[in-house]
């Protein structure tokens, strides 16, 4: 078991990450340069203490995004909706902080409210769908995402647009009450790019997420309904409730994931068109490379935030800076697939080992049904 | 619709009671009671332009994109294989698209929009029928990759060139043909320029309904051009294709039962990889007819239609008349916000909605067990309804607004009752979204037209949260099929 373990946690992403590179690199010859200058320029990009809070910046909303993600995932739900529920709790949360005047920390906890409970509210359609109609997740989630962006759109230029910017379309800029204070030196080192303080959220949600999974009656219930849905029903689960408290939490992490950009990062403070819009999709990625582990989740948010900084360098020696989009997007194909082959090998190991333990000449059917048959 | 109607057939069940069962197929009723609701919302607004030619000539080629790529998921899924990267193949389809019908012309363009949709199609093959990747991981990750790699190829081949950049290919190496009907739509025949244009002429008429058919029809006919006669072809030849042939009793075989299919020395695995290289290839060709649509390939293109395609997919109950139905459906949304005056056609279109909504409330309670009561007071409501219909605003006069809030509060009250009855939700489903269009027809002078844009989302939303018990997916499709496995 544990070798298994060690091959799909390690090897795996070995390997993908080894073909990824040799993808990048067909693609980089193919635009008629050479692979080793583009990875070499890459390299010395991400060499310094600047590029590092640059990465962390990055990461912190990519990781809570994956915990939204994965949560989820943990009970085969996918949640393809981050991208609508943050954005709309961000669009929302923003509208909100910059209307009323309030002291710092009362401030700063009403924007964290509300975005939490937008992004809620925007998953709990999708659960309450599911759980009473059957709705598959997928689809509503993908049909609410272009809903909620039709709607921001709407309230945006219609409601909350700031009347003293006539070019562009945004929310007026919040306040200094409701930023988040910004580390410029760490340990006496002064740092030449300020660490948002947005961190600590991350952190304190990941060890959260994975207290809840591993030490709780809940995460438990969680754990056996993704899988194995039969037993957890035996078991006296209630799959209804559970559908619609996890989708429900997997909203309300990711009206946070907005709360990045927002109130810690200073090019921001306001939501407008410039906003990211896709951190939901980065989620999904990052959850499908971490394998649903909060310390696999935020070490392929490092990589992914990695990768992005590091393909800025790729301009300076006139390399197409998509290479960055090709490493990661072949890295995360090849990921799942090397994963699942892992699992088959092993599935296919563990079947053996067990015919031979039961002394039978003869090794049972390949795939053990998932289901009693009724 | 053949096919539809097929299908409502085999799925009704045979021991249910009903009241009442309209004869014939429920698809051409619905059709005509469609048809039937578009021309008194024409003739209540005054606004002939809703079925005008010209309107349906642009709902057609905003809708031929989304159809194809509603097709792309219907041969993916029948097949055995979720698509959920339909809008990733669909991009790729564009970057290809728009790099051969500048390099070489339009109809290479096609061509190039089906190679490089299949590419993408195919790579999604290899992860989910090969290595057995969940479908929506498999499809998501290509949807992440496909805009990078349309990217990376306008990087490479528009850049620095002649109304080319990064974002945009340069213009097409000539314009795609038009086709227009001889004898029907005044088409050139046997050297003659023109040709009589009977179905111009009677589109012209305004008569009730038969006017509203011939603007359908003449927009069909007159001026199509050929990348949109390909996806009508497409559409046909796909239904005789997938119930008329072996090959396409084979493909459907290997989404809904593969050991069977298995068992009979159908190649299960070779199916997929088939379903899903058209799949890909009318994504790609979507695509393609967005480039050809808009002269050249423009990052983002796309926008979402893909996932639409899907949308109609669904809707459209997993078969090609459904899909072109939903797809006709969106593109008429879509359709009506091009063109001059969009507010009031889009109240138009709503009006429709609310008598096409009307018909089935009327539809779905004769099948009750009646009772007098219900009866009067949906006919009341009706009335009432309607007689406020030419009410210009309604904001100004209180009298109205009370007759208004009657109306409507008496028919929500009817359908609870029915609702609370019957167990079912129908009734009172259709009942509120009547009443809400109702009363946003009245209120409103404009809608917007994010909330247009909005709408094929939303009704989609509605019709599976709703229908949901009714449609039917290919069993097996998104289940991972290893060869040997007796499961599925």
């Amino acid at each position: 078991m544990n070798r298994s373990r060690l091959l799909g946690g390690f090897a795996a992403p070995a390997l993908a990450a080894v073909a990824a590179i040799g993808v990048s690199s067909i693609a980089v010859w193919i635009s008629g340069n050479d692979p080793v200058t583009a990875f070499q320029a890459m390299l010395s990009q991400i060499d310094s203490t600047q590029s590092a809070t640059l990465i962390v910046n990055r990461a912190v909303p990519y990781y809570i995004a994956a915990i939204s993600v994965a949560i989820g995932f943990k009970m085969n739900l996918f949640n393809i909706g981050v991208n609508g529920q943050y954005v709309l709790a961000a669009m929302l949360a923003a509208a909100a902080g910059a209307a009323v005047d309030l002291p710092p920390v009362l401030h700063i906890a009403m924007i964290v409210v509300i975005a939490v409970v937008v992004g809620a509210t925007w998953a709990a359609i999708p659960a309450v769908l599911k759980a009473y109609r059957g709705v598959n997740e997928v689809i509503s989630t993908i049909m609410l995402n272009y809903v909620a962006t039709n709607l921001i759109a709407y309230l945006l230029t219609e409601h909350f647009r700031n009347p003293e910017q006539t070019n562009i379309r945004e929310t007026r800029v919040l306040p200094d009450s409701a930023r988040l204070p910004r580390l410029t030196s760490i340990f006496g080192v002064s740092l030449d790019q300020a660490l948002f303080l947005f961190l600590p959220v991350a952190i304190a949600l990941g060890i959260g997420y994975h207290v809840l999974l591993n030490r709780s009656r809940f995460g438990f219930d969680l754990r056996v309904s993704g899988e194995n849905p039969t037993a957890a029903r035996a078991a006296g689960i209630n799959p209804r409730k559970m559908i619609l408290i996890t989708m429900i939490m997997s909203g309300a992490i990711a009206g946070l994931v907005g709360l990045g950009p927002l109130i810690a990062d200073n090019t921001f403070y306001k939501y407008g068109d410039q906003f990211p819009t896709t951190f939901g999709f980065t989620g999904l990625s990052l959850a499908l490379l971490g394998r649903n582990h909060p310390v696999g989740m935020a070490a392929a948010a490092i990589v992914w935030a990695t990768i992005e900084r590091a393909t800025q360098a790729l301009a300076f020696v006139d390399i197409p800076q998509e290479i960055g989009v090709i490493l990661q997007g072949s890295f995360l194909l090849a990921a799942v697939i090397a994963y699942e082959v892992v699992r088959r090998i092993t599935n296919d190991a563990e079947t053996r080992a067990a015919a031979r333990q039961l002394g039978g000449d003869r090794p049972p059917p390949a795939t053990v049904p998932a289901e009693a048959p009724a | 619709m053949t096919a539809t109607a097929i299908a409502h057939d085999e799925v009704a069940p045979s021991g249910e009671r009903r009241a009442m069962r309209l004869p014939g197929s429920l698809s051409l009723w619905m059709l005509a009671a469609g048809i039937v609701a578009v021309a008194l919302a024409r003739i209540i607004t005054h606004n002939d332009d809703i079925t005008s030619a010209s309107t349906f000539g642009v709902a057609l080629r905003t809708a031929a994109p989304i159809a194809l790529a509603g097709l792309g998921g219907l041969y993916a899924e029948r097949s055995g294989t979720i698509n959920i990267g339909l809008e990733g193949m669909m991009v790729m389809g564009t970057a290809f698209a728009g790099w051969w019908a500048w390099e070489f012309n339009p109809w290479m363009g096609l061509l190039g929009g089906v190679v490089g949709g299949m590419l993408g199609g195919l790579l999604h093959a290899v992860a989910t029928a090969t290595f057995g990747v969940n479908h929506i991981v498999s499809g998501f990750a290509i949807n992440i990759i496909a805009p990078g790699v349309a990217r990376f190829m306008a990087n490479l081949l528009f850049e620095g060139e002649q109304g080319g950049s990064l974002t945009n290919s340069p213009g097409m190496n000539g314009e795609m043909g038009t086709f227009t009907m001889p004898v029907l739509s005044g088409g050139p025949l046997f050297g003659l320029d023109t040709t009589w244009d009977p179905l111009g002429n009677i589109a012209e008429r305004g008569w009730f309904a038969v006017s509203d058919v011939a603007g359908l029809l003449k927009a069909l006919t007159t001026e199509l051009r050929f990348d949109l006669v390909v996806a009508v072809v497409l559409f046909v030849l796909s239904i005789f294709v997938l119930w008329r042939t072996a090959f396409g009793l084979r493909l459907r075989a290997a989404g809904e039962r593969p050991s069977a299919a298995d068992s009979l020395g159908v190649r299960v695995v070779a199916y997929r990889y088939i379903g899903m290289a058209i799949s890909g290839g009318l994504a790609g060709l979507a695509g393609a007819v967005l480039v050809i649509g808009a002269n050249r390939y423009t990052q983002g293109q796309t926008g979402g239609r893909g996932f639409l395609g899907l949308a109609t997919l669904v809707v459209g109950n997993w078969r090609p008349a459904g899909v072109a139905a939903g797809a006709g459906l969106f593109g008429f949304f879509d359709g009506i916000t091009q063109r001059l005056d969009p507010g009031r056609l889009v109240l138009a279109a709503i009006l429709a909605a609310v008598i096409l909504l009307a018909v089935f409330l009327a539809y779905l309670l004769v099948r009750q067990p009646r009772s007098i009561a219900t009866v009067v007071v949906v006919a009341g409501a009706a009335v009432v309804m309607y007689a406020l219909f030419n009410v210009e605003n309604l904001r100004d006069d209180t009298l109205l607004l009370i007759g208004v809030a009657l109306a409507v509060v008496s028919l929500l009250a009817v359908a609870t009752v029915v609702a609370w009855r019957t167990r079912t939700l129908d009734v009172l489903a259709v009942a509120v979204g009547l009443s809400v269009l109702y009363v946003a027809y009245l209120s409103v002078d404009e809608i917007r037209s994010e909330f247009v844009f909005m709408a094929p989302f939303i009704v989609t939303l509605i019709v599976v949260a709703s229908r949901g018990q009714t449609l039917r997916p290919p069993a097996r499709a998104g289940i991972p099929w290893r060869k040997g496995s007796q499961e599925g």
